[in-house]
């Protein structure tokens, strides 16, 4: 067994933080709370869905120091290393006065029970931070992870919407003030070896690089690799598994490049919605309601595309779309480099083509043909931050003739793993792509899928929706508006 | 003698009326507003865990703990064997309610023993290790599995009767039947329930507790424990929100950490996880709701026959006036010349179901909304119109009498429901979504406007009457106490207008602080929308007396009749003087005038005989209106709410910043209950929905796009309220029933506005697409 080597370095607030004892299971909101007593970040619901114990966390990300909300109450105290946390407590000046987003919450009565707001005040920050001009959309978007059930929301968009417009340039900025100095800080905590930390038996791990981390998991093959936490928080808050050792790659830069080409997308395991959406969605137009839609903004800002696919969750929003994309994917062992469609990835119910050693490292995603219409559409009974119902991807490349040429069509949420409609693509497939083909299409459903009976749909629901958006996707390729929208300038 | 600068004389902070910020805003925003969960802990403090029961209905054969006492850090294991008084927190005293169950578990979930260890961490994981053996009995979870199963009452139901409803159901011209379902609800307060007990000398105890009724717990405790209730302290700063999941349900959580406290003579925190506070609290019931309407060519209402069954769970909490609330509300703003309501409160086999805003009323008003579309589809008219035609006539008209024979004294619906008409251009925009639904393929629209009559008092006559204590202090400065809790609705912030304005002193000079049972005792649970109708009162009371002292005391010292004598912003004026407030209260001390009083406030006029089913049970009505529109996607079932226009009665307002914010706040609360809030039990008899990541209230994006609240600034309460101000807290809820309405017309127009969708509650995405299905198939019929 390897020996502790190094310790977790970060900022908190404006006091630098070492640890040599870290458990691998411990949550960034008990170390606060418990240990620190800082008591203005709470806990609603230990699992990353209401926002009441958001924080931001300075990175360095491509040699910026960029800002970003998270849900502390699954972000685990191990994927700290070389960040910059940010408090509620930190907010106000010493002399007590407070920063223009609290103000504004005050001024506009956008607090009531209370309980909710510091988390509000903290994503409307990070919202300051990064968006000096948001529209309603934008601050809409930022908002989606924090659940208020007091006010109604009103008076904390009217706050938001008027600190944006005000926006007074003389104030007391606790992150701007520091910038240079906690980016050289953040800098100089990038660990160069790997570092070894425990607490008891539990033991955690950050490697330093890819070879690193490749060699960690050939020795400890049961690791559970962690990058988001947004899945693996909630096995620890509400399922107390008792992961050992934890290996943390959230840092690990060579993860997260960003890489486009000629051909399409190389997207690092290691990078997060947030990180992925623009270029992405520069790329495919249609996964922007999509990946808007995933978790809220602090979900997107934790967690990865990469782990989205490793979890291998037959409801996870991605992996329906870049199926239909005909996305492949990279894993890596010591061994090296493997490649598959990423299709042939999810084999069943909880099983996977990842090797004992094998962690997922890249995924590319290639550019649609001429000619080719796509559409991702996800069902849900709350609109945003909810998980899907069903997710649906469809893509259909038409002949000059008007048939259909080439045809993928893959679900999630109506099968025990994300899952291609075989029989639907048969019977478009040479068609001409009108409504009756969709019309005789539409019952070829029922032998590609068996859906569940859940707490988030019925299968008939499932069945007779996912039979529909089919016409749904017919009518958008005819030009045709089919979809109830909140904005048609979606951001 | 006037010693004040010209700065002393301006008009006071925050006067009653005053648009004043919440108290603790700045705390909020700085994370310095202390929650149970954030106080400082007493050395020591050990942690609680419920062990659960899965099961939904069995025997307990036998129970093995050695596991769980054997886990490393566990202190304490408490079984129902270890409460020293009774195994009993009924708060309708009908001694069906364990604290821990003993022999029997009635729903899946249901607590079986509490792990006391030295983390809340060991406390959760040790609660998992427990070896219990169940005889599995029949279970059933909803209504009608129950009603099939022999519908057994948890308590006695309630009938309301005037006229002969058959007989005119009979007789009239048209008649209509149909049963709707409508959806439960949990809080989802952001602040879980939590209690914090600290041991005391002899049989003292301090329990600080998340809790909207302060003296129940106290009472429960007292009861749990074995010891009288001067032995038991109960305090709550603030919660981070209430709903009334807060009026009994603290209970258990109060008395297992108090029980162990003593035991262990070590404090003792009990902090729920999210997921256990929604498995094992309870919620808003669900009811299933029969309905006959009998009514004329033009829609107005001849007779109506219903029945309420609502799933109570396993116990009765409060069920039995939340039915009764349910039927007190099937009329909303509506004269049933011939009606008869009944209640059914059925014992299912899930959590025991508990207060929540309206507690009962919503889902009572629902029922008659529903009966006005049935109406409204089978004559082909706008609903409105049908609303109209029935709406409670204005005092002096014979159709004033409610189905438990109050006379509506105060109605200004007419008005209310004309003002927003016309505010929101309701009649263009009806022709405008009817004419858009024409042409639209796979969008269609909806609109509908929806009135608010909603009853104000307890109807537990007895709960309505409210204590205060107010000191002053020799430097002037106020201390403010009273029995009403704090929960984000600003009613520490309103009582302390009350106060400054009637010493006519700067809010600030008041110091709210922490409910506590030692100060006020005998108090009634904040709820029922009466916190500032009763405390408000009561403290103007308290502070009434003192100032009746003063003046006596000016008087004298002055010799001036005390008509001379008038308290004025930041002064006291005695004949031409203006003294200082606080350079008079000093005086009055050193005079040994008493600047301390408790205040007393109950409300006049009420009674109800439940037993006849007749009496004056509400103090006044509070009035408002919305009309919502919306959109829908006739494929998937999708919808988004496009605009809601709102005018609400709160009378003179206290605080029409804090008003609004209970307007929009309760709308878009209610608009989830109708809307996404769906709660759903496997067939086992699981809440699967137990965590946000499975229940899903409303999102900042789902409110309404276009949301226009105005408060009815003309309004005042016809009875001598607190500065003529209304209650808020719970009417406002049921204005989202517009939502559910205007999605109902966006369904029926897939059939042409021919037939009723009967679109029950909550229409998430999936009712909403099977409920146009349904409709198709009737099309074709």
């Amino acid at each position: 067994m390897s020996t502790d080597t190094g310790s977790i370095r970060f900022i908190l607030n404006g006091e630098d933080i070492s640890l040599r004892h870290v458990p691998p299971t411990g949550t960034l909101l008990d170390w606060l709370r418990l240990r620190r007593r800082l008591t203005g970040t709470k806990e609603g619901c230990a699992e990353g869905d209401c926002g009441a114990c958001t924080v931001l966390v300075g990175r360095v990300v491509e040699g910026r120091l960029a800002y970003e909300s998270v849900n502390a109450c699954i972000r685990l105290l191990g994927s700290m290393n070389a960040t910059h946390i940010v408090t509620v407590e930190y907010l106000a000046g010493s002399d007590g006065v407070l920063h223009p987003v609290q103000q504004a919450m005050v001024d506009y009565h956008g607090s009531q029970c209370g309980f909710c707001t510091p988390g509000f005040v903290m994503s409307l920050y990070g919202l300051w931070l990064s968006d000096p001009a948001p529209n309603r959309a934008r601050i809409e978007k930022a908002l989606q992870g924090n659940l208020c059930r007091c006010t109604g929301y009103e008076p904390i968009i009217r706050a938001a919407e008027a600190v944006a417009e005000a926006r007074p340039s003389a104030v007391f900025d606790p992150i701007e003030r520091t910038r240079a100095e906690v980016l050289a800080k953040l800098t100089s905590m990038a660990p160069q070896d790997t570092i070894r930390v425990s607490d008891g038996d539990g033991r955690v791990i950050v490697p330093a690089s890819l070879d690193d981390l490749a060699a960690v998991l050939a020795e400890e093959p049961k690791a559970t690799v962690v990058a988001g936490s947004t899945d693996v928080g909630l096995w620890v808050t509400k399922q107390f598994r008792d992961l050992n050792p934890v290996v943390f790659i959230n840092h690990l830069t060579e993860l997260q490049s960003l890489e486009e080409t000629t051909e399409g997308i190389r997207i690092g395991a290691g990078v997060t919605y947030s990180q992925a959406f623009a270029t992405l969605c520069r790329r495919f137009p249609a996964l922007s309601p999509l990946i808007d839609r995933i978790g809220g903004e602090q979900v997107r800002n934790m967690g990865t595309i990469g782990g989205n696919i490793a979890n291998g969750s037959p409801i996870g929003d991605t992996p329906p779309a870049l199926i239909a994309l005909g996305a492949t994917l990279t894993l890596r062992s010591r061994e090296g480099p493997r490649e598959l469609p990423l299709e042939r990835y999810f084999i069943e119910y909880g099983k996977q083509d990842r090797r004992p050693g094998e962690f997922v490292e890249s995924l590319f995603v290639p550019d649609l043909p001429a000619d080719t219409h796509f559409a991702v559409y996800k069902i849900s009974k709350r609109r945003d931050e909810d998980i899907s119902a069903l997710c649906a991807a469809f893509r259909v490349t038409l002949a000059p003739d008007g048939t259909v040429a080439d045809v993928r069509l893959c679900f999630g949420g109506m099968a025990g793993t994300p899952k291609r409609a075989a029989t639907v693509e048969a019977a478009l497939l040479g068609k001409p792509w009108t409504e009756a083909t969709i019309e005789a299409a539409r019952p070829a459903f029922e032998t590609d899928y068996k859906p569940l009976t859940d707490w988030r749909a019925t299968a008939e629901y499932r069945l007779l929706a996912a039979k529909n958006l089919l016409i749904r996707f017919f009518l958008e390729t005819s030009g045709e508006i089919v979809q109830v929208r909140r904005f048609e300038d979606v951001a | 003698m006037d010693q004040s600068t010209f700065e002393d004389r301006k008009a006071i902070s925050a006067p009653m009326h005053a648009s004043l910020r919440h108290d603790s805003a700045h705390k909020h925003v700085s994370g310095t507003a202390d929650y149970i969960d954030d106080m400082p802990e007493p050395d020591g403090t050990l942690h609680a865990a419920l062990g659960m029961g899965d099961r939904a209905h069995a025997e307990i054969l036998s129970v093995d703990l050695s596991a769980v006492k054997a886990f490393p850090g566990v202190v304490l294991v408490l079984t129902a064997k270890d409460m020293p008084g009774e195994n009993d927190i009924s708060p309708s005293h009908r001694h069906d309610e364990p604290v821990l169950a003993e022999d029997k578990v009635e729903f899946h979930g249901q607590a079986i023993f509490c792990v006391i260890a030295e983390t809340r961490d060991i406390a959760r994981r040790a609660a998992r290790l427990a070896k219990i053996e169940y005889r599995d009995l029949p279970h059933w979870t909803d209504v009608t599995d129950t009603l099939e199963n022999g519908g057994t009452l948890v308590t006695e139901p309630l009938t309301l009767k005037r006229g002969d409803a058959e007989g005119a159901l009979e007789t009239a011209p048209n008649r209509v039947k149909g049963q709707m379902r409508v959806g439960g609800q949990d809080h989802f307060y952001l602040e879980g329930h939590i209690a914090l007990a600290i041991p005391g000398e002899d049989d003292e105890i301090t329990v600080w507790s998340s809790t909207q009724h302060p003296s129940e717990v106290q009472h429960m405790v007292a009861h749990v424990l074995g010891v009288p209730s001067n032995a038991v302290t109960v305090q709550v700063r603030r919660m981070g929100g209430g709903f009334g999941g807060k009026e009994t349900q603290g209970n258990q959580f109060a008395a297992l950490a108090a029980v162990a406290a003593k035991r262990l003579n070590r404090a003792v925190k009990f902090r729920l996880d999210r997921d256990e506070d929604m498995t094992a609290t309870g919620k808003r019931h669900d009811f299933l709701v029969d309905y006959e309407v009998g009514f004329d060519g033009d829609g107005r209402i001849e007779a109506v026959k219903a029945n309420y069954a609502a799933r109570c769970g396993y116990s009765s909490d409060l069920s039995g006036p939340v039915t009764d609330r349910a039927l007190f509300h099937a009329d909303n703003a509506y004269f049933y010349p011939h009606v008869l309501l009944t209640s059914q409160p059925l014992k299912t086999h899930t959590v025991s179901n508990t207060a929540f805003r309206g507690f009962g009323g919503p889902q009572g008003l629902v029922g008659g909304e529903r009966m006005i579309e049935e109406i409204a589809y089978t004559l082909g008219k706008d609903p409105l119109e049908i609303r109209k035609a029935n709406f409670y006539g204005l005092p002096g008209s014979e159709r004033v009498l409610t189905p438990y024979h109050q006379t509506v004294e105060d109605n200004i619906i007419h008005r209310i429901v004309d003002e927003l008409e016309a505010s929101s251009d309701y009649q263009a925009r009806r022709k405008a979504v009817l004419a858009f639904n024409e042409t639209s393929r796979v969008i269609r629209k909806g609109i509908a406007l929806t009135p608010v009559k909603f009853g104000i008092s307890f109807t537990a006559t007895w709960y309505n009457q409210a204590g205060a204590l107010v000191h002053v202090y020799q430097d002037g400065s106020i201390h403010l106490n009273h029995g009403g809790t704090e929960m984000g609705q600003g009613l520490f912030t309103k009582v302390a207008q009350v106060l400054a304005d009637a010493f006519q002193v700067d809010v600030s000079r008041v110091k709210i602080t922490a409910t506590t049972t030692a100060k006020v005792p005998n108090t009634s649970a904040t709820a029922a929308s009466s916190g500032s109708d009763l405390n408000g009162m009561a403290a103007y009371d308290a502070a009434r007396q003192i100032k009746q002292r003063l003046v006596a005391f000016a008087a004298e010292k002055w010799g001036v009749s005390p008509d001379e004598v008038a308290f004025v912003p930041h002064h006291v004026r005695v004949g031409e003087a203006l003294i200082p407030f606080p350079d008079f209260i000093r005086q009055a001390y050193m005079a040994r005038v008493q600047l301390s009083a408790a205040g007393f406030y109950k409300t006049p006029k009420i009674h109800w005989d439940r037993a006849k089913g007749m009496g004056t049970p509400f103090y006044y009505f509070a009035y408002g209106a919305s009309v919502s529109e919306v959109s829908i996607d006739t494929l998937t079932g999708e919808y988004h709410v496009d605009r809601v226009d709102i005018l609400h009665d709160v009378g003179h307002s206290l605080n029409p910043a804090i008003d609004r914010g209970q307007v929009e706040g309760a709308f878009v609360q209610g608009m989830g209950w109708l809307t996404t809030e769906e709660l759903w039990w496997d067939d086992r008899g699981r809440l699967r929905t137990h965590a946000p990541s499975t229940y899903k209230i409303p999102l900042a994006s789902d409110r309404p796009k276009i949301f226009n609240v105005e408060l009815a600034e003309w309004a005042e309460a016809a009875e001598p309220t607190i500065g003529r101000s209304k209650a808020v807290g719970e009417p406002p809820f049921m204005l989202a029933v517009s939502v559910l309405e205007a999605l109902s017309m966006a369904v029926a127009s897939t059939a042409d506005y021919r037939l009723c969708p009967k679109l029950d509650a909550p229409a998430t995405p999936e009712r909403v697409l099977m409920t146009i299905e349904r409709l198709k198939a009737q099309k074709e019929e």
